[in-house]
């Protein structure tokens, strides 16, 4: 209890207080950017964190990254840009919410959502940490590879309207992922002696590339046209928020849940959890033919996960050093920085730190509901200004932020081609989300499949045998089965139905 | 209007750029640094390079009196951000952290990049590696480690970063200094330290070759143990940990090194100026107690033995990778 109130004196400090309140602006500005991440949020804020005392540094990255991955769903809505990789899963969705006219309640769901489903991760921390961190563990590479398939296994799960079409973006995806040094063996591949190829095809110029910079040329034609703006104004976004809550109180439960757990599994973040738990609702959703549609309820599931995962990732990077994202790899660094090393030991050495990084947790979240409504506000006067000036704006944000990936104008150039491909594609009916999951999971799919081939000198058996990994096969094939048992009966209700 | 506007913009940026060019070699001669300076990194913010880096940084600037900006060039196994080292203007405005990736990857024929591509500045930092097992494993010394190795080669699984990095060329030196192959412990390449002693907890390998440090917070958990360190003395911030010479009477050191250097062809007085300055950065109590809370071990060697010292590491690399079979050629 002592404890406690120590840490409630260290938070409860007017320069700490302004911390947070001034990280939370900044993390709501970097995520509704399209292009700055919430990992780009924590990593530009290392610097100024070198100077602050431990209890300001963590409250400041805690801060930032809560507001960066709600705010990341600000764009995907209103413009169909998902600010961060964790709003890519459901950015098309929430885009045809927004043109159906639904602007409010979408973003009402995703700001209260993302504030309960950010607690729910939170109190998995608080509470459960030691247990998830025992659990996430014991995943090897076994396990990450049958993980690894079941994420890719999403980009069909979700593909709504043509399956080959999603799977052939998902193997482009998975095939410009192979740019780059080898996993494995540590061969280049694809480079031609270029240094930049050296370093691969980072996903986020790829995905600021087929989203947003597709979405400019698309709207290119019709520019000058002066009268006309991105969306129409919005209203009171609380209304209808309780109805969906009681409607869909199991999808926000399931989303944090999973949330929760996949940020704690180390390599896995909060844009995974978003694709696996929208890939999920469909998966079990009484009406998953509304999928696609502008239909909140995966929405739900994906808004909740990805600001549980925030707090899940910090599970295993508290209690062994593991990061569980690549926000929490950054934050681990801090951590070491300002004498707080992670492990068991942190809980006993400075309890009141861990307690005091806990309580920004809930403040921030709680605070998001205020800043995000006055940011949801502010967005509406943005989407006011013709497209001929809010366009070229947007096009410089995309390029800063794709800068800001390589610090060089490699990652400019690969956002430009992205959005040319990504432009093609879409006008000839591909989706483009499943090249950004192909991107992000190809490389974890190659790794884990090769390293497990080392360590078990060749056999197969272990992807098996192992317990949690036994599990995760049997369920990857019951999906696969049940995938293709759909496409079977689909095609056999097709005659009668035409 | 546009027309007058941008006709002035022509004439006032002609205007700076010309005032640039008379005012520039005089004032980069007689007073470095005028200007802010950027310090490169090849890799990662939140690393042990990035923090070494920074705090190096931090001392620079507040000694100088002129920013020095950390930027994160990561990317290529490190070739990306020594590549841009190497490759700015070698005005003292652009210097970086090189670490001991400079003296293999070009082994490896992932680059052209050698020390001798560079200003070398300063020595910093040096880390040897360490053995680690699982805390509740069968082994309980490094002496019956070795013995299981000799009697079965092959079946032990090692880990700690990618294929050829400096934790496997650590593991296949030692293995040599034991009269044994390279793949008497295959070598599962992995992400770094954090993943490989994460998958030695899952059971997934046997041993792990990071630094000692690197692999404190799993062996604080009780996750872990370390059985030796592979360098001269013991790290006085762990008492407990062997030498592999006082153990198994081998006497192999290895290390995962940091150093500060430019381009190639920097001038002499702006490089005299850094290493001094660099010196009374790692004698500062700061550098010293930063390094200390992180197990970091301190080095100092000024330019031209940090040449030597590079110059001896890539012929010692060049053999080892050979016998590993990583050598290109």
């Amino acid at each position: 209890m002592d404890v406690i109130l120590t840490a409630l004196g260290l938070v409860f400090q007017a320069d700490v207080l302004l911390t947070i309140l001034l990280s939370s602006m900044f993390g709501i500005f970097v995520g509704a950017m399209p292009g700055l991440t919430a990992t780009m949020a924590t990593a530009l804020l290392v610097p100024v964190t070198f100077f602050m005392p431990p209890v300001q540094a963590l409250s400041a990255i805690v801060s930032a990254t809560t507001m960066a991955i709600f705010a990341g769903d600000i764009p995907g809505t209103l413009l169909r840009i998902p600010g961060t990789p964790a709003s890519a899963a459901y950015a098309d969705e929430s885009y045809m919410m927004a043109k159906k006219g639904e602007t409010e309640l979408n973003l009402g769901v995703n700001l209260v959502f993302s504030v309960l489903g950010g607690l729910v991760g939170v109190a998995a921390l608080i509470f459960m940490a030691p247990s998830l961190a025992e659990l996430a563990i014991n995943f090897s590479s076994y396990e990450y590879f049958w993980l690894a398939l079941l994420g890719l296994t999403c980009a069909i799960l979700i593909a709504t309207e043509d399956a080959l079409k999603g799977f052939i973006a998902l193997l482009l995806g998975l095939a410009i992922g192979t740019i780059g040094i080898d996993p494995a063996a540590g061969v280049p591949r694809f480079t031609y002696g270029n240094v930049d190829l050296l370093s691969g095809v980072s996903f986020i110029p790829v995905m600021i590339g087929v989203f947003a910079v597709s979405e400019l040329l698309r709207n290119a034609p019709t520019i000058n046209n002066a009268a006309h703006t991105f969306a129409q104004s919005i209203g009171n976004i609380f209304t209808g928020i309780a109805d969906v809550f009681r409607r869909y109180w199991v999808n926000f439960l399931r989303g944090s849940i999973l949330g929760t757990v996949i940020g704690a599994l180390p390599g896995a973040g909060a844009d995974i959890a978003a694709w696996v738990s929208y890939a999920v609702s469909k998966r079990a959703s009484k009406e998953p033919e509304k999928f696609g549609t502008g239909h909140i309820e995966g929405i739900v599931d994906a808004t909740s996960a990805n600001n549980s995962a925030l707090g899940g990732a910090w599970i295993p990077a508290l209690v062994f050093g593991i990061p569980g994202d690549s926000i929490t790899a950054i934050v681990i660094g801090v951590l070491y920085m300002k004498n707080m090393n992670p492990g068991p030991s942190v809980f006993l050495q400075n309890p009141q730190f861990i307690y005091a990084v806990f309580i920004v947790f809930i403040i921030a979240n709680l605070l998001m509901l205020p800043i995000g409504w006055v940011a949801i506000k502010s967005a509406k006067r943005i989407l006011s200004v013709p497209r001929n000036v809010l366009s070229p704006i947007i096009l410089m944000f995309c390029i800063v932020g794709s800068f800001a990936i390589t610090n060089s104008d490699y990652a400019i150039l690969i956002m430009l081609i992205g959005g040319v491909v990504g432009w093609i594609l879409e006008e000839n009916g591909f989706p483009v989300a499943p090249i950004i999951l192909g991107l992000v999971l190809g490389e974890m799919l190659e790794q884990t499949f090769m390293t497990s081939m080392i360590k078990s000198d060749g056999s197969i058996l272990p992807f098996v045998s192992r317990p949690i990994a036994g599990i995760l096969a049997a369920l990857t094939l019951v999906v696969w089965v049940g995938m293709a048992w759909r496409m079977i009966t689909d095609r056999k209700a097709l005659p009668g139905a035409a | 209007m546009t027309d007058l506007t941008r006709r002035g913009f022509v004439a006032s940026a002609a205007a700076a750029a010309s005032a640039g060019l008379i005012a520039k070699p005089a004032i980069a001669q007689s007073a470095w640094p005028n200007r802010p300076v950027t310090l490169v990194v090849p890799w990662g913010a939140g690393g042990g390079t990035d923090a070494t880096a920074r705090i190096v940084a931090a001392i620079l600037e507040k000694n100088l009196g002129q920013p020095f900006n950390v930027v994160n060039r990561t990317g290529g196994s490190g070739v990306v951000g020594h590549s841009a080292i190497a490759t700015a203007a070698p005005d003292g405005y652009t210097i970086g952290m090189v670490t001991v990736e400079i003296t293999m990857m070009h082994h490896q024929g992932l680059t052209d990049l050698k020390p001798t591509s560079y200003t070398p500045l300063a020595l910093m930092n040096e880390d040897p590696p360490g053995v680690q097992v699982k805390a509740d494993g069968q082994f309980k010394d490094i002496k019956q480690l070795a013995e299981f190795i000799k009697a079965n080669p092959g079946k032990l699984k090692a880990s700690g970063t990618g294929q050829g990095g400096i934790w496997h060329l650590a593991l296949v030196g030692w293995l040599n200094a034991m009269g044994l192959k390279a793949d008497a412990v295959p070598w599962v390449p992995s992400n770094g330290a954090a993943p490989a002693m994460q998958d030695l907890a899952a059971g997934g390998i046997d041993l792990v070759t990071c630094s000692v440090p690197e692999g404190k917070a799993m062996i604080d958990a009780g996750k872990a143990k370390s059985l030796a360190i592979m360098a001269a003395q013991r790290n006085p911030l762990f008492p407990d940990v062997p030498t592999l010479n006082e153990t198994l009477g081998i006497n192999y050191s290895v290390g995962a090194w940091r150093g500060i250097a430019g381009p190639k062809g920097m001038p002499a007085d702006i490089a005299a100026k850094l290493t001094a300055e660099l010196k009374k950065a790692y004698d500062s109590s700061e550098f010293k107690d930063f390094m200390k809370a992180r197990g970091f071990g301190t080095v100092w060697a000024p330019a031209n033995e940090f040449a030597d010292f590079m110059a001896k590491g890539d012929a010692s690399m060049a053999s080892a990778m050979k016998s590993a079979g990583l050598a290109k050629s």
